[in-house]
């Protein structure tokens, strides 16, 4: 749907409450309504005309409060932007997450952070800021909260506890973590049993909370991309090349066509990268440790190229808005295109292997699934969205860099179950390293960089990150420095529906359905 | 079955021989800059750097490049009139601030002698980005294997003899950290893991991020890096148990008293 055909449509239905425009930055079309009409309008994209959510942005202008909400379709159709606002002194939004579920985490955030109200939400609290460590109303979101300052004063509540759901007689609340036994991130799970399976499954996240998007607020864009590259190491690439693109089309440049095609081809590199050290995880779940140090060799070897040819391990420090800091050798691209390609011949070969061991089948077949309708509402992305049956790839769907001049699938699984999780990630580990050869063979010759100048103004970015589509909002200021930087990553994501999965299977799969949920801490907590 | 017994034997040994030998491998290890003389440059260079990791030395026309903070941002290399000499090793370990808690004439910053080839560790994530982590779950693959150095994990802090930290230690994980080094037995020693555990990195300070593990626990050992790669942090555990001697803190050694004290 085009833009025109979006108004035509929404004018039918609401007349002159909506006004829709192109969106100054970018090309989005802009939806501006009074708030009493936001549910309806979001359940008629995200419900009627299946539209995904991305986001909810909340932005705080002297006068007033600006709530972006950020809707995506496909390839022909033009992402939509639901703007609501009102003035600072009124705190209360209707919330749209009884019908985009999507929206839950994204509204208790902004009332954690910015002190909202949303009107129909169940309210759970302690979310972000843990209650057992800060008072309740300190928002540290809002202007007037200043980081420089000593941390606030904290008067915890000392009778603080994790809230009990279930509440049938035998019934007990197993915790798990933040201090795990072994290598795992920092997080805390609460299972609710009755016996074997489990009934409920809460994850408190944010241990690791960093404050990224507060401590970025002030800084030049060039230290805020130090931020975006860092918060989340296993994805670090694609974080950074969201932010850059943002900045791009702030500055509205366009990166030249060699440093295009080498962000895909390390995007790529990193995605396949990540796949196996995912694969890892689940073989390790499984206990099937051969098959895991097989695995675990692969990764090194990845981790090497990609030290070897960039000289960081994790590609920090490549990317810069504009471009790229430095040029890769035409031949140690090629090289390194030759060594993915034989490690994707061994992965295929390990793949095989797994499909027959059946010890290893049994722990992943019809274990933690997910249906395509939850998937859908809950709004999971990536890998596990897709083996679920929701096509979501914002690489096809709002292409970048170029990716529509590639040639790719994107994997598809439908029964939505450890297994096919697993298979989508081989699969898109092979797409990955087709990719690479692709974008190896179109490099040119030419510059790798294009200045980017900090033009005032606010613009979204996006990848698809490892783990899925990875949004962030930047907005910069008048003296040049980072007013807002929002982040949607894929983990927060697909954190709120790893529920679906865990819940109502044994206790003793959790692990390995956690494994094939193949989540981030680092990367939702930010 | 035996389809991966036969596989885990076709693919022989892979395991390093660090520390018998030297590891020449390509894209073992990011390198961190190298202090030392560097004209005029020194000036532009010390204000490239995002984290003020590099200080003009005493010495005039030297610089100074303090690894606890360097957080591998390449800026000092590229696009810099005059590129900082690059330390492509990884023996970067080094002691911590002596801690009081060791009791006199004990080992310090060391784990006796009795440790030396049996050592259980935790491992606590304090805020890290998954990378220090990632690096330290290299450690028990083929390629670095530190089980034959007598390096363990264990699953309870009461089993562990060295808590190795990774990240700037947030808000939230404070009180879990300190939980958990309560609750080693002694003696036990504490490894900060990446440049975010020793200077906080690009997160700390800030209100919800310390500035690394030394504001909440008696450092012993520290591994610069962002993150370190895996032989860095193995060289770190070896000197945690004196089999390696430490490296300087900073480049070049030795470290100014100013330095010490963060
Ligand atoms: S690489 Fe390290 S020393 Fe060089 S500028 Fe970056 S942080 Fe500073």
């Amino acid at each position: 749907m085009n833009l025109s055909d979006l108004s035509q449509q929404m004018a039918q239905r609401w007349h002159d409450q909506v006004r829709v425009r192109t969106e100054p930055h970018g090309p989005c079309g802009e939806v501006e309504c009074p708030a009493g009409l936001l549910p309806e309008i979001a359940r008629w994209l995200f419900a009627e005309l299946d539209y995904s959510f991305a986001g909810l942005i909340v932005e705080e202008d002297p006068a007033q409060w600006v709530l972006r909400y950020e809707f995506h379709r496909a390839r022909e159709d033009v992402p939509v932007q639901v703007v609501v606002r009102r003035a600072l002194a009124e705190r209360t939004f209707p919330s749209i997450s009884d019908c985009v579920h999507a929206a839950d985490w994204h509204e208790r955030e902004a009332e954690d952070m910015f002190g909202l109200i949303f009107e129909g939400h169940p309210r759970l609290g302690d979310f972000i800021l843990h209650d057992d460590v800060w008072q309740e109303g300190v928002e540290p979101m809002r202007h007037k909260f200043q980081t420089s300052l000593a941390p606030p004063e904290r008067r915890p509540n000392p009778h603080w506890s994790l809230r009990r759901i279930v509440q049938t007689p035998g019934a007990f609340a197993m915790p798990i973590g933040p201090v795990f036994s072994g290598l795992a991130e920092s997080v805390h799970f609460q299972l609710e049993t009755v016996g074997e399976d489990v009934i409920r499954c809460i994850p408190r996240l944010f241990y690791k909370y960093r404050g990224i998007e507060k401590i970025a607020e002030g800084r030049a864009p060039q230290d805020a991309l130090l931020l975006a590259e860092r918060f989340c190491a296993t994805s670090a690439f694609a974080h950074a090349l969201a932010f850059c693109q943002a900045m791009e089309t702030i500055g509205g440049v366009e990166p030249p066509g060699r440093a295009k095609t080498l962000r895909v081809f390390l995007a790529e590199l990193e995605r396949l990268r990540h796949h196996v050290a995912a694969i890892e995880g689940i073989c390790e779940s499984t206990a099937l440790a051969v098959a895991a140090s097989q695995m675990a060799l692969l990764q090194e070897e990845l981790l090497r190229l990609s030290g070897a040819l960039t000289g960081h391990r994790y590609l920090f420090g490549l990317l810069t808005p504009g471009g790229l800091k430095c040029d890769l050798e035409d031949d140690a691209c090629q090289r390194a295109i030759a060594a993915a390609q034989d490690i994707l011949r061994r992965l295929r070969q390990l793949e095989k292997m797994l499909q027959f061991s059946s010890s290893f089948l049994d722990r992943l077949e019809e274990v933690g699934v997910v249906g395509a309708k939850d998937a859908r509402t809950h709004g999971l992305v990536g890998p596990v969205a897709r083996a679920s049956g929701v096509v979501r790839d914002v690489r096809k769907a709002l292409p970048y860099c170029g990716y529509e001049a590639f040639n790719f699938d994107v994997p598809i699984e439908h029964e939505g179950d450890g297994y096919a999780r697993l298979r989508i990630l081989f699969a898109e580990a092979a797409q990955s390293a087709s990719l690479m050869q692709q974008a190896g063979a179109a490099l040119r010759p030419g510059p790798i960089h294009t200045p980017c100048p900090s033009r005032p103004g606010a613009a979204l970015g996006w990848v698809e990150a490892p783990r899925g589509a990875a949004f962030c909002w930047l907005r910069i200021s008048e003296a040049g420095q980072v007013a807002r930087y929002r982040l949607m990553p894929p983990s927060f994501a697909n954190w709120h529906g790893l529920h679906l999965a865990t819940e109502n299977f044994a206790f003793q799969d959790f692990p390995i359905i956690l494994a094939t949920f193949d989540l981030s801490v680092a990367e939702n907590d930010r | 079955m035996s389809q991966w017994v036969c596989r885990g034997i076709k693919t022989r040994i892979k395991t390093t021989h660090y520390p018998a030998q030297a590891e020449t491998a390509p894209g073992v290890s990011p390198g961190l800059p190298l202090g030392g003389a560097y004209a005029a440059a020194v000036a532009s260079l010390v204000n490239l750097c995002p984290t003020k990791a590099i200080s003009p030395g005493l010495v005039k026309d030297s610089l100074i490049v303090d690894y606890r903070r360097c957080i591998h941002c390449f800026r000092c290399v590229r696009g810099a009139t005059t590129p900082m000499r690059w330390d492509q090793g990884w023996q970067w370990a080094a002691d911590g601030q002596k801690c009081d808690s060791v009791a006199p004439g004990s080992e310090g910053n060391r784990l006796g002698r009795v440790f030396a080839h049996s050592v259980h560790i935790i491992v606590v994530d304090a805020g890290d980005c998954g990378a220090c982590l990632n690096e330290v779950k290299q450690l028990n693959n083929p390629y670095y294997n530190m089980h034959r150095l007598g390096f363990f994990l264990t699953p309870t802090p009461r089993h562990a003899d060295i808590l190795l930290v990774v990240g700037p230690v947030t808000e939230h994980m404070r009180l879990p950290l300190l939980k958990t080094y309560e609750a080693m037995p002694t003696p036990k020693r504490v490894i900060a893991v990446g440049a975010c555990a020793l200077s906080g990195g690009v997160f700390g300070p800030s209100f919800v991020s310390g500035a690394g593990v030394a504001q909440t626990l008696p450092v012993d050992v520290q591994v610069p890096g962002h993150p370190p790669p895996p032989l860095a942090i193995l060289h770190g555990l070896l000197v945690a148990v004196g089999r390696q001697t430490p490296a300087s803190i900073t480049s070049p050694a030795p470290i100014l008293p100013e330095a010490t004290t963060r």
